[in-house]
């Protein structure tokens, strides 16, 4: 697919919104290396949003669209949160229902597309906070797992319910004092990375948002990964600078510090045989593709 | 990807003909089969051109869930499998729904309370997902025998809610179900509701249409809101998402969503006396002794009326079909005659009689019983005792009613 599919009739271009007139124009769908590269310089498929100043949920939400492989062919779902304050105002397709229920809504949606789509890609994303993911849908998180479901699963981690003022999560600090943990969480933060692993993901990662390469790469594993093999899962902090007493400007520090050797959110993958398999595949045509692009344009 | 009309007259992969609805209900010949409940519904599905089907296990839906599970394997069904819990199923539901399936789930009592919150976001996001509930208790300690309480709690979903009396009404409503709940101006889910056991479990003759010959396929481009498939690649949704705004905009919104899915109900008035030769079905309206019921208590007062005729008491009877819509213009002409009114039913509160109280004029003619609950069964001795009791003629007495 491509931009064929977004397109204007002329007799109705001057009345449409400036907002789509410009994602035919300059977005990114169908470019097959599109990637956190083109924010600033095309249109991107977040139009705005209306999450708190410095929030790095933004930052998560701006490149995640910008690397997702095959939006014009891409499904999100999402939950209750302050994710689905952004959702609306993205153009890509996505759906949001109830609290928890992502993974299940993901499972039905993943089969219905595959059902009247046969032999073309429709990938389905799942993107929810820590709440959602872990908490209140944990059940329909593992089971879409064992079911080897076949989308992506993203948790924004950040360590607590936002939305809701900053109450105690799941994937909160042992010892963090907090709204219903009012002497400090009393067990540790779940462990959900290994618990995905052993759940049957075929690619985990835990990680921060702070470099948008990084967002990119482990989004495009997931998804081709997803698409070919089976569930992926990848947990990603976005801390809630709000409720954690940061300023605006410090929420990408808050992150650096979190990933560090030792810390929470030092970077940890893992890679099932298949999908390692196929990661050695999508890099050699990638290297011929640009092999390709570089003798033509020595050519030229 | 086929539109509704254009396909008919072709055939799907298993050798059935996509046939026009109406021609295939009405027209077509039928074939007696001595069927369960649970086969019936196989059955309808079989014809259904289904596209996913989601399945739990909870008695007593469970054989029929399994039943469309074998469809699947002889490749009647696109897809099915088992999902985690009912809360689950039905949200699996809805995903399918929003990428734009025909699809199909069973449940029963504790599943549908489970699942609850489901349904009022199923008719939002105006999903018109078919699903089947068998009733049973829900009551602690457990029951799983026949009780149907559970459709009061579905009455103010937003859903379509219908109730069937006999397997053939199943066998007919899960396809022409499909027929009002798909239509553009309604598109709103489906409970089709019958008495668990009662209707499932016990064996029927059953008019069949042609196995041969199925449903045309749904066309999700017929419904009023998107369907989630990036098929057509939207700008961004709305500009502010109105959960976080506190504002009059903001309410008007809502409240007008919510009037809406209500002005939808009302919509499918049409289609559904269209598809259901009526809303409800009557015999002897003219009399002054009325009974009321819906689903396996019709036939207990249809039985019910045949004894009282045996001793010169003539009674009417009124069978509704359809709850949601309510059919109040109906239910009050047919009852204008009417002295005494009487609901038996199987559930202990008598939401249907209230239903009935809230709808003509008079209400005190309504008698609202006799109740059984908890799996009892109802013999119309009971029903013909509770209304020679009433108008004071002398009953013989019951076993076991202490009287």
């Amino acid at each position: 697919m491509s931009k064929e599919r977004i397109k204007i009739s002329e007799d109705l271009y001057d009345i449409m919104p400036s907002d789509y007139q410009d994602l035919v124009k300059s977005a990114t769908y169908g470019k097959e290396d599109r990637g956190w590269k083109d924010i600033g310089s095309s249109k991107e498929l977040i139009e705005q949003h209306s999450l708190c100043a410095g929030c790095p949920e933004s930052m998560a939400f701006r490149y995640i669209l910008a690397s997702l492989p095959n939006p014009e062919d891409t499904v999100m779902v999402g939950s209750t949160g302050c994710t689905s304050l952004v959702f609306p105002m993205v153009a890509v397709h996505n759906i949001h229902s109830l609290f928890g229920n992502q993974n299940a809504i993901a499972s039905g949606l993943k089969r219905a597309l595959s059902v009247r789509f046969p032999g073309r890609v429709k990938d389905v994303v799942v993107l929810a906070g820590d709440g959602a993911t872990v908490d209140i849908g944990l059940d329909m998180t593992l089971q879409a797992w064992f079911r080897q479901e076949k989308f992506t699963t993203i948790c924004f981690d950040n360590e607590l319910y936002a939305n809701t003022g900053g109450q105690e999560s799941g994937l909160m600090q042992k010892g963090f004092v907090a709204k219903m943990a009012p002497v400090g969480k009393l067990f540790d933060k779940v462990r959900l990375p290994e618990i995905a692993r052993e759940s049957g993901c075929h690619y985990v990662v835990n990680c921060t948002v702070s470099k948008p390469s990084l967002v990119e790469k482990v989004i495009r594993n997931a998804v081709h990964i997803a698409r070919e093999i089976g569930p992926t899962y990848l947990q990603l902090y976005t801390p809630c600078i709000l409720e954690i007493g940061k300023n605006s400007m410090e929420g990408l520090q808050e992150m650096r510090d979190s990933e560090k050797p030792a810390e929470r959110f030092a970077y940890k993958e893992y890679v099932s045989e298949p999908a390692k398999q196929l990661l050695a595949e999508l890099a050699a045509k990638d290297k011929e593709r640009k092999a390709a692009a570089k003798q033509l344009a020595g050519q030229a | 990807m086929a539109d509704t009309h254009s396909v008919i007259g072709t055939q799907n992969k298993k050798g059935q003909t996509f046939t026009d609805t109406w021609k295939m209900m009405h027209e077509a010949p039928r074939t007696p089969s001595f069927f369960t409940g649970s086969e019936v519904i196989k059955e309808a599905l079989r014809r259904a051109s289904c596209d996913v089907m989601i399945a739990y296990p909870i008695t007593p839906q469970s054989e029929a869930a399994a039943l469309i599970g074998e469809l699947f394997a002889e490749g009647y069904i696109g897809d099915y499998f088992r999902g985690e819990s009912e809360f689950a199923v039905m949200s699996q539901c809805a995903g399918a729904a929003f990428g734009g399936a025909r699809v199909f789930t069973t449940t029963a009592g504790p599943g549908t309370m489970r699942a609850m919150e489901n349904f009022p976001m199923w008719a939002g996001a105006r999903l018109p997902i078919q699903m089947i509930v068998t009733c049973r208790g829900i009551n602690s300690p457990l029951s799983i025998q026949p009780d149907t309480l559970e459709i009061a709690y579905l009455l103010n979903t937003g859903m379509l809610v219908w109730h069937a009396e006999t397997a053939q009404d199943f066998f007919d409503w899960i396809l022409k179900g499909y027929m009002v709940s798909e239509e553009p101006d309604v598109h709103l889910p489906l409970a089709l509701c019958c008495d668990g056991f009662f209707v499932t479990h016990t064996k029927d003759v059953v008019n069949l249409t042609p196995a041969d010959m199925c449903l045309p396929p749904y066309d999700p481009y017929r419904s009023p809101v998107p369907c989630m498939d990036m098929e057509c690649p939207p700008v961004r949704m709305m500009r502010d998402p109105f959960v976080m705004k506190s504002n009059y905009i903001s309410y008007a919104t809502h409240a007008s969503w919510q009037q809406e899915i209500w002005a939808a109900i009302e919509r499918s008035r049409k289609h559904s006396i269209h598809w259901l030769n009526g809303l409800i079905d009557t015999e002897d309206i003219d009399q002054e002794i009325m009974i009321v019921a819906s689903g396996t208590a019709v036939s207990q007062g249809r039985e019910a009326i045949r004894l009282l005729e045996d001793e010169g008491v003539r009674c009417g009877l009124i069978k509704i079909k359809t709850l949601r819509p309510w059919p109040e213009e109906e239910i009050r002409e047919a009852t204008k005659n009417a002295k005494h009114i009487f609901v038996p039913e199987f559930n202990v509160t008598g939401w249907l009689a209230k239903e009935i109280r809230a709808t003509i004029p008079n209400p005190h003619r309504v008698h609202a019983g006799p109740h059984v609950c908890g799996g009892m069964t109802m013999p119309p001795e009971i029903i013909v005792s509770e209304i020679k009791t009433t108008l004071g003629m002398k009953s013989f007495s019951l076993a076991g009613r202490g009287s």
